[in-house]
């Protein structure tokens, strides 16, 4: 399914990540998953949060630059070979990955691949045609839930 | 050396010294005389002006003024001004007063838009300009042995082709070098014999830097004379340039709007640069007000084109600060002096020689964005080059999770302020609520160039 994702930006500077994660801790927010994505002139963090209106919310008031969008959360088994399966559903098509990242899942042997497609909606149709599971979000956050 | 005549007695007058040129004949007319001759040239461009510039016709008549009310020098002070809005205003053409098939070149300049402003040069027009920038390589010495770098960005710009022509008119050898590549200009300036060099103070500082990284010790060329204008430059800037290259440098002033380069140039008394008086009038007059002031005290200077054809200005505010010296100047020259122009009186940048307005920043932002981010200028001079950057808060809009589109971005907007400003700037997109709030807009502006 499609997933918020937030994105914050930031400049290339020392200290310039911590600031909205901190902010996020004291807040008692849980990050699932994360990905930072930087250029010599600034940078972009991207992640999962348990409750992204509350978080958004939070960093804006606190004055960030903060985005959201959808992105896929894909499931592949944690093993050699997961990643090319997933990549090989977009084969022959003209689907665009703009950026990807991975992270591993609650449950065991499971990884969870992050993506943004420049077309989610074709994307997600090759992947249940291939018969790859795309995660909901619940079960993204059951892991911290649980614990 | 004046070439000794049959009937001649005498050898040439005390006054003239072994360097006088024929072309520096004009510079030491007698005061009633240019004077006279300023009044006529006064009345014949206010007539041309009022016939065909609406814009100035609008302005005398609201005045209450005709061209026959100008019976003396003083009563330039009953006319109109113009200045850089008119200018933007009546874009492109609106200020000319010949047709364009008597036009043979047009110049630009930045305006404090995202327009320039356009200035339009008859065929007499380019022969008053290239005789005053004659003119003013002579006052500096400089005469047909010479061999002229001419540094001067060649193109829009009025600087290249101005010093140009003045330098083939005066007989010298002119190298066409234009601006930018370092290491050729030194290559150049080494091998081809180069004794004068004409370009920005500070580019030539840069020049000097990197010559002496490639070991080049200019004291041991040939240069002997600079010709250096377009920025305002420091007396400690000038120490340190005839010091290190082991050469005179001089100051030459001039605008586009007016003619270019050519307008005043300093002689060998390096105190004040003498006016062209004949070709441009000029007056001092108090910023707030525009009300005249007297000789010696430091205003804002205004000139009239005595013989433009076709833009004349009628007493254009330059927005440069400086005084008229009183006083004959011990070179005996009888043009008047003004004060080397030390700064502005509006927020106008000069950016390696290029005019740069914060407007111009601001036109540019605005176009690409629809809304104005909060935005800062910054200065700074690295290897003696002046560098700009304008460091942009990302909005929301801005924004975006894909690193390619702030790229793009980024990109898009360097194109935009170098398309608009002719000067490559370096674009930092910082995070919100990251640059001070102020209330002047010169707060925008930080420059820590220092000399």
């Amino acid at each position: 399914m499609k997933v918020t994702q937030l994105s914050v930006f930031a400049e290339n500077k020392p200290g310039h990540i911590l600031a909205p994660c901190r902010l996020l801790a004291e807040a008692g927010v849980d990050i699932r998953a994360l990905s930072l994505a930087d250029t010599q002139r600034f940078g972009i963090l991207r992640f999962i949060a348990s409750d992204w209106q509350a978080a958004s919310k939070l960093l804006e008031e606190a004055g960030f630059l903060v985005r959201a969008t959808e992105v896929l959360a894909v499931e592949v088994p944690d093993h050699p070979g997961g990643l090319a399966h997933v990549l090989s559903a977009f084969e022959g098509s003209d689907i665009n990955i703009e950026y990807m990242y991975a992270f591993p899942f609650a449950r065991e042997e499971r990884a969870v691949l992050v993506f943004s497609f420049d077309n989610p909606d074709a994307a997600m149709e090759r992947l249940r045609a291939a018969g790859i599971a795309v995660v909901e979000r619940d079960e993204l956050f059951a892991g911290i839930v649980s614990r | 050396m004046l070439a000794q005549t049959e009937d001649c007695t005498t050898p040439a007058t005390p006054a003239v010294q072994p360097a006088f040129q024929p072309a520096s004949a004009p510079d030491y007319v007698p005061r009633p005389l240019l004077e006279e001759l300023q009044f006529h040239r006064l009345r014949a461009v206010v007539e041309r002006a009022w016939q065909r510039v609406p814009l100035i016709r609008a302005r005398m008549d609201e005045r209450g003024i005709v061209p026959d009310d100008i019976r003396s020098l003083g009563d330039i002070a009953r006319l109109p001004f113009t200045d850089k809005t008119d200018l933007r205003d009546t874009y492109p053409f609106g200020l000319f007063a010949s047709p364009m098939r008597d036009i043979v070149r047009l110049h630009a300049s930045s305006g404090t838009t995202g327009k320039p402003i356009v200035v339009a040069y008859t065929g007499a027009d380019l022969n008053v300009w290239s005789s005053v920038m004659e003119r003013a390589f002579a006052v500096c010495g400089l005469h047909e042995s010479d061999i002229i770098q001419n540094a001067y960005g060649y193109g829009l710009f009025t600087g290249g082709l101005g010093a140009h022509y003045g330098a083939e008119r005066l007989g010298a050898t002119v190298i066409p070098i234009s601006g930018g590549n370092t290491d050729r200009q030194i290559m150049v300036m080494r091998d081809f014999g180069v004794t004068a060099v004409c370009c920005t103070p500070s580019y030539f500082l840069h020049l000097l830097d990197r010559a002496g990284e490639l070991g080049v010790d200019l004291r041991g060329l040939p240069l002997r004379a600079g010709v250096f204008g377009a920025e305002p430059w420091t007396a400690a800037m000038r120490a340190r340039i005839e010091k290190m290259a082991g050469i005179r440098a001089f100051d030459i002033y001039g605008l586009s709007e007016i003619i270019g380069p050519g307008v005043a140039i300093e002689c060998e008394c390096q105190n004040g640069l003498h006016i062209f008086e004949d070709h441009f009038y000029p007056e001092i007059v108090d910023p707030e007000t525009g009300a005249p002031l007297p000789e010696g005290c430091e205003g804002e200077l205004v000139l009239t084109t005595l013989n433009k054809q076709a833009m004349p200005m009628i007493r254009y505010r330059t927005r440069d600060i400086t005084a008229l010296m009183p006083g004959p100047c011990p070179c005996g020259r009888t043009l008047r002096r003004m004060r080397r122009i030390s700064r502005r009186c509006d927020d106008m940048l000069i950016i390696r020689g290029i005019n740069v307005f914060p407007s111009q920043v601001e036109s540019v932002l605005l176009e690409m964005e629809g809304t104005l981010p909060h935005y800062r200028i910054i200065l700074t001079r690295e290897h003696g080059l002046d560098q700009m950057e304008v460091q942009v808060e990302v909005t929301a809009r801005m924004f975006s999770d894909r690193v390619g589109a702030l790229e793009t971005l980024h990109d898009e907007l360097a194109d935009a302020m170098e398309r608009v400003l002719q000067l490559r700037t370096r674009i930092t997109l910082v995070e919100p609520r990251t640059i001070p709030r102020s209330e002047g807009k010169s707060q925008r502006v930080t420059d820590r160039r220092s000399s």
